[in-house]
């Protein structure tokens, strides 16, 4: 099948579009990339996603994939003569998934929370459970890497993708916070890692800039409080 | 010394820890069940030590190392026992089954413990009507199937039946009968229930139904 026959329906600013890409990049997959408005959804995504209504979507030829954890594994199996995503061990693969659920169900949705919610005792709740978070990885990513540079050992595996596209959204938020949600001495993996992940040839260019960010983050709080009192 | 002995923390009426146990015997695998005494008062050392970050039930341990959350640990044993097969051979079928696995895990037992978790006959009737449409959702996946997993009994249907053991319950709460509302899905619960693998660890229905009574008392919702 043609290479360019791989598609992704997303937006250049959601971490969950990011790790598709990262995902291909690694494979060497040659894909066009349909930029999406979420506030006007398109056809192709209503068509494509009408379960969840939401970016990525993968497009491959005829099939459709949905879920960016479930696409990047669907491209770690399609595409299996590149390099691996998921680790071959079984165990450690386990282990992977643990983590890749982890982020998305209990630590996502609290630096979602610390940029988006009002009021001191939300943050503040928000805070704790984020930081809380990075000590966990700071350690798991010290069980995982054996002493290599990423959670995937010498090359970008999936935790690495997993937790990696939320650093640019990560740095934001110390920003708008005057926090260190990676701190050097709390955790100083973290911080080398996410210096390596960043730098990756496969990541650089589908990282947002810092700056860029935190405009359309003010944008898209807006618009939430807007679309919240209507 | 690990050996390959495979160990199973387990809590007798959790749907949870009903999949993993379903996917070893389809496997036809020997296993250990280290029932939780009192794990909603009191868990155990072992429990709290294997998964330190949840303290949940189900846990899989295989050769000493334990493996945590119930979809990941039916992906581990069908890896680790390859035949028969649970998820589809091709990257697209195991994606499909994985989205819907996904969505049941978001959506479905969330859904039908707001019924019995519900105050009022209003609240009671938005919670049935959210239930309801999603198994109305699974009835799509369904399709003309024996099986969501496709012609045998797969993946997808062990995520599924594990959470439907507390359906008579829902129902109760609900005064509701699924077979009513989808007769599809209804017909694939029956199907599955009977199956051995299915029927010999499901917990009898009315003494789910009892525990969740007491769950509503000690919630204070009766």
């Amino acid at each position: 099948m043609a290479e360019t026959d791989v598609k992704i329906l997303g937006t250049r600013s959601s971490p969950f579009v990011m790790r598709s890409q990262i995902a291909l990049k690694i494979k060497s997959v040659d894909y066009e990339f349909l930029e999406e408005n979420l506030v006007k959804k398109s056809i192709l995504l209503l068509q494509s996603n009408p379960v969840h209504k939401k970016v990525p979507v993968l497009i491959h030829g005829d099939k459709l994939i949905c879920e960016s954890l479930v696409i990047i594994q669907y491209i770690d199996e399609t595409w299996s003569s590149g390099p691996s995503i998921l680790p071959s061990d079984l165990y450690d693969r386990a282990v992977a998934r643990f983590w890749a659920n982890y982020i998305d169900q209990t630590w996502f949705p609290s630096l979602f929370a610390l940029l988006f919610t009002k009021g001191e005792e939300a943050k503040g709740k928000a805070i704790k459970q984020l930081l809380a978070g990075m000590e966990l990885f700071e350690d798991a990513f010290k069980k995982c890497s054996k002493g290599k540079a990423f959670f995937g050992g010498d090359s970008i595996g999936y935790i690495d993708i997993t937790l990696g596209c939320f650093l640019a959204w990560i740095r934001v938020s110390e920003k708008f916070n005057g926090l260190a949600i990676l701190d050097t001495e709390k955790t100083p993996y973290l911080v080398s890692w996410a210096e390596k992940f960043c730098a990756d040839s496969t990541v650089k260019e589908v990282m947002p800039e810092v700056d860029k960010l935190a405009e359309f983050a003010i944008k898209l709080e807006a618009h939430m409080n807007a679309s919240a009192s209507n | 010394m690990s050996t390959d002995k495979v160990i199973l923390l387990d809590f007798w009426v959790s749907p949870f820890s009903l999949r993993p146990k379903i996917a070893l015997a389809e496997k036809s695998v020997e296993f250990e069940i280290k029932e939780e005494a009192d794990l909603l008062g009191n868990k155990s050392d072992l429990l709290l030590q294997s998964n330190p970050i949840y303290g949940k039930v189900p846990v899989l341990i295989h050769k000493g190392k334990p493996i945590c959350e119930s979809t990941i640990i039916v992906s581990y044993i069908d890896e680790t026992w390859p035949t028969p097969a649970l998820l589809p051979p091709c990257a697209y079928g195991k994606s499909t089954a994985r989205f819907w696995a996904d969505y049941i895990d978001k959506k479905l037992f969330d859904a039908g413990s707001k019924i019995w978790m519900a105050k009022g006959e209003e609240a009671i009737k938005v919670a049935k009507k959210e239930f309801i449409e999603i198994l109305k959702v699974l009835e799509g996946v369904l399709g003309e199937k024996d099986y969501c997993s496709g012609e045998s009994f797969g993946f997808l249907d062990i995520i599924t039946i594990s959470l439907a053991s507390w359906f008579y319950a829902f129902e109760q709460y609900g005064d509701f009968k699924i077979e009513d509302e989808c007769p599809k899905f209804s017909a694939w619960m029956k199907r599955c229930f009977q199956r051995e693998s299915v029927a010999k660890f499901v917990p009898e229905p009315t003494k789910v139904y009892e525990f969740v009574g007491m769950l509503r008392k000690m919630y204070g919702i009766e």
